[in-house]
């Protein structure tokens, strides 16, 4: 039994949610990785636990050359796994229609290599579901799943592969990437959000040394992110990105079932807001009723004291 | 140029879903229903392209029970032109709804599919990649912008660490992302002429598919419930909470 796992480099490293993405593929036995793009096979070598690396140097990275190259090779396999994070969840179920497969999205658990754990409704239930698909194709998100390490010197051997078929016209014209200093929201240990109770982007920054002084990642509710306080990629949700840091501090957002979804996961959960009535602290394990703009800087103060 | 749309009937947001005490799913009988959010941004997507001129026609597309009609009715009033039900009673995988909407993409020939990125009932967002594989498209998901010109669209999406551009010939399959438009709500008068667009209705078992389940589903549980913890007076008890009993920071 061998799995494919698609993993994603950010500039020469491995990201975090594709090394949880072949941890969890382990279980089923050998794992090949695939890597799309010009970075990242030097430390794609060193993931420990993987038979070899194959590098898609040239190909686009677009969904539609990359569905076809997974396609392309899919006979050999009979697991084909990423991270649940947009990279994954824009190519897996292409690849999985090329294949006549049904994939299985947002995997938490695995029971066994035909049977999966999967919040539906948002996270409102876990449907438990077995796959009669010869290939199985998952997304599987890495909160639930331990990193793989990295070794010391790279043991993996590397392929360079590309896709024989034609693929539909398609263009990457770009991407604006925003650029930050702190951890990747999906893998921080601590995240701090900000909801539409920050009022405007300019107080939003009030979370920033906050973050800075606790190495968080930041977070931001829905209603933060259509007023423009934050940009989408901060988006935490149902809809946004999934996370479940040791630490999350909610302030100002009120707990909407589609904001829970995204969060409620979270080891320690931390609620700052001023209405005691916010569904925010019916989940959190520590909850402070109070107006955010006193209490931020006096969080502050307390943490550097 | 034409522009199909699929539409979802689902629970409503705003509903707390219960799961059925047999753990078969959840519950949906007596439960209020509306269109999928992301079906709506869709909806409404096509319509201000209608407006802009660079579509002519809207053919809203759904694939489920007769009651799915009031979602059709809606799309309708919103602004879509006309409104096919692909009538089912079993409860579809995505690759089945996909393989479905391709006989009526295959029929309709549009220049353009715009469906939401997901359903906010089974959350699987796989439907419209899905469809643009078996169509042979390409597919711009996640869109928070869209413009067309000279048989192209240019798809902004939601990526992981930002926004991210491709430009597509067309036809291909876009999915909605939530900032890509605010819905408008249907008027009164727009409700009524809605109610005399044409609604026609296929059962799916006549359209040639294989729409045999791929998954079978073991069980439908609720997830553990996370207890409400305690409230502290001030932030210097918080830190001193984090410290010291959760030992978090
Ligand atoms: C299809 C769909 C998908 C969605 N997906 C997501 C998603 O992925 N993520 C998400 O977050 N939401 C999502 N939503 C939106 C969700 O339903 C809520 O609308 C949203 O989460 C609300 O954001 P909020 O908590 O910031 O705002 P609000 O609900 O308005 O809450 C603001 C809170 O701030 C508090 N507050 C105000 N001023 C202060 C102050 N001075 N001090 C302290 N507290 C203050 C208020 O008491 C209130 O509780 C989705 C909705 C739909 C329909
Ligand atoms: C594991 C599993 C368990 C299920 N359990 C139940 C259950 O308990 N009860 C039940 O009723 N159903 C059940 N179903 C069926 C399920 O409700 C969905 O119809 C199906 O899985 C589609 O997934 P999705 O809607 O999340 O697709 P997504 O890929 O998230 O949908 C994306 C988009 O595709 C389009 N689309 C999707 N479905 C349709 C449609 N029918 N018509 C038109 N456009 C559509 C919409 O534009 C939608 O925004 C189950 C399915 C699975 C896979």
């Amino acid at each position: 039994m061998t799995t494919l796992v698609l993993i994603e480099a950010e500039g020469a490293s491995i990201k975090k949610a594709s090394l949880s993405a072949v941890a969890a593929a382990r279980v089923f036995g050998a794992v090949d990785v695939l890597l799309v793009g010009a970075e990242g096979a030097q430390e794609a070598a060193r993931i420990e636990g993987i038979t070899r690396v194959l590098h898609a140097d040239s190909t686009p990275p677009l969904a539609e050359c990359i569905a076809a190259l997974i396609a392309d090779r899919a006979a050999q396999y009979d697991h084909i796994v990423s991270a649940a994070t947009a990279y994954g969840k824009n190519i897996l179920p292409r690849a999985a229609g090329l294949l006549d497969v049904q994939p299985i999205t947002e995997v938490i658990e695995i029971i066994d290599a035909d049977t999966f754990v999967r919040p539906i409704y948002a996270g409102n239930a876990l449907a438990t579901v077995r796959s009669r698909d010869a290939i199985k194709v998952l997304t599987v998100r890495n909160a639930n799943f331990e990193a793989a390490k990295l070794g010391e010197t790279a043991s993996a051997p590397i392929e360079s592969v590309s896709a024989a078929v034609e693929i539909p016209d398609a263009r990457f014209v770009g991407i604006a990437l925003t650029h930050s200093d702190r951890p990747e929201l999906e893998t921080a240990r601590v995240v701090i959000s900000g909801g539409r109770g920050l009022k405007d982007a300019e107080n939003f920054k009030l979370l920033e040394p906050i973050a800075d002084r606790l190495g968080a990642a930041i977070g931001a509710s829905r209603a933060a992110v259509d007023a423009g306080f934050a940009p989408n990629e901060m988006q935490v949700g149902q809809t946004g990105k999934i996370v479940a840091p040791d630490l999350y501090i909610a302030v100002g957002l009120s707990g909407a079932i589609q904001h829970l979804a995204g969060m409620k996961d979270s080891r320690v959960i931390v609620a700052i807001n001023m209405d005691p009535e916010a569904p925010i602290f019916g989940v959190a394990d520590y909850g402070l009723v109070g107006d955010l703009f006193e209490v931020l800087p006096q969080l502050q103060a307390a943490l550097e004291a | 140029m034409k522009i199909v749309v699929p539409v979802k009937r689902v629970v409503d947001y705003n509903v707390k879903p219960r799961v059925k005490a047999d753990n078969s799913g959840v519950e949906t009988q007596g439960v209020k229903m509306s269109m999928n959010p992301f079906d709506e941004i869709a909806v409404e997507e096509a319509v201000r392209l209608r407006e802009k001129g660079a579509a002519s026609e809207i053919v809203v597309v759904t694939i489920g029970v007769a009651e799915a009609q009031p979602v059709l009715r809606t799309a309708m009033a919103m602004g879509a032109d006309r409104a096919i039900l692909v009538q089912t009673e079993a409860a579809l995988e995505p690759l089945a709804v996909a393989k479905l909407l391709k006989t009526i993409v295959d029929r309709e020939n549009p220049g353009l599919v715009i469906m939401g990125k997901q359903a906010i009932d089974d959350d699987m967002n796989a439907t419209g990649q899905i469809l643009a594989a078996r169509l042979d498209w390409p597919q711009g998901t996640f869109a928070s912008a869209v413009s067309v010109e000279n048989g192209r669209i240019t798809v902004t999406r939601e990526a992981d660490g930002g926004l991210e551009t491709v430009d597509l010939a067309l036809p291909a399959v876009v999915t909605t992302d939530l900032r890509l438009n605010e819905p408008r709500y249907a008027t009164m008068p727009n409700i009524m002429k809605a109610k005399k667009k044409p609604l026609e209705t296929i059962a799916a078992d006549t359209l040639g598919v294989d729409l045999a389940p791929r998954l079978e589903t073991v069980t439908v549980i609720e997830p553990p419930v996370r207890k409400a913890g305690i409230k502290v007076a001030s932030a210097a008890e918080l830190v001193g909470k984090l410290r010291d009993e959760a030992k978090v920071i």
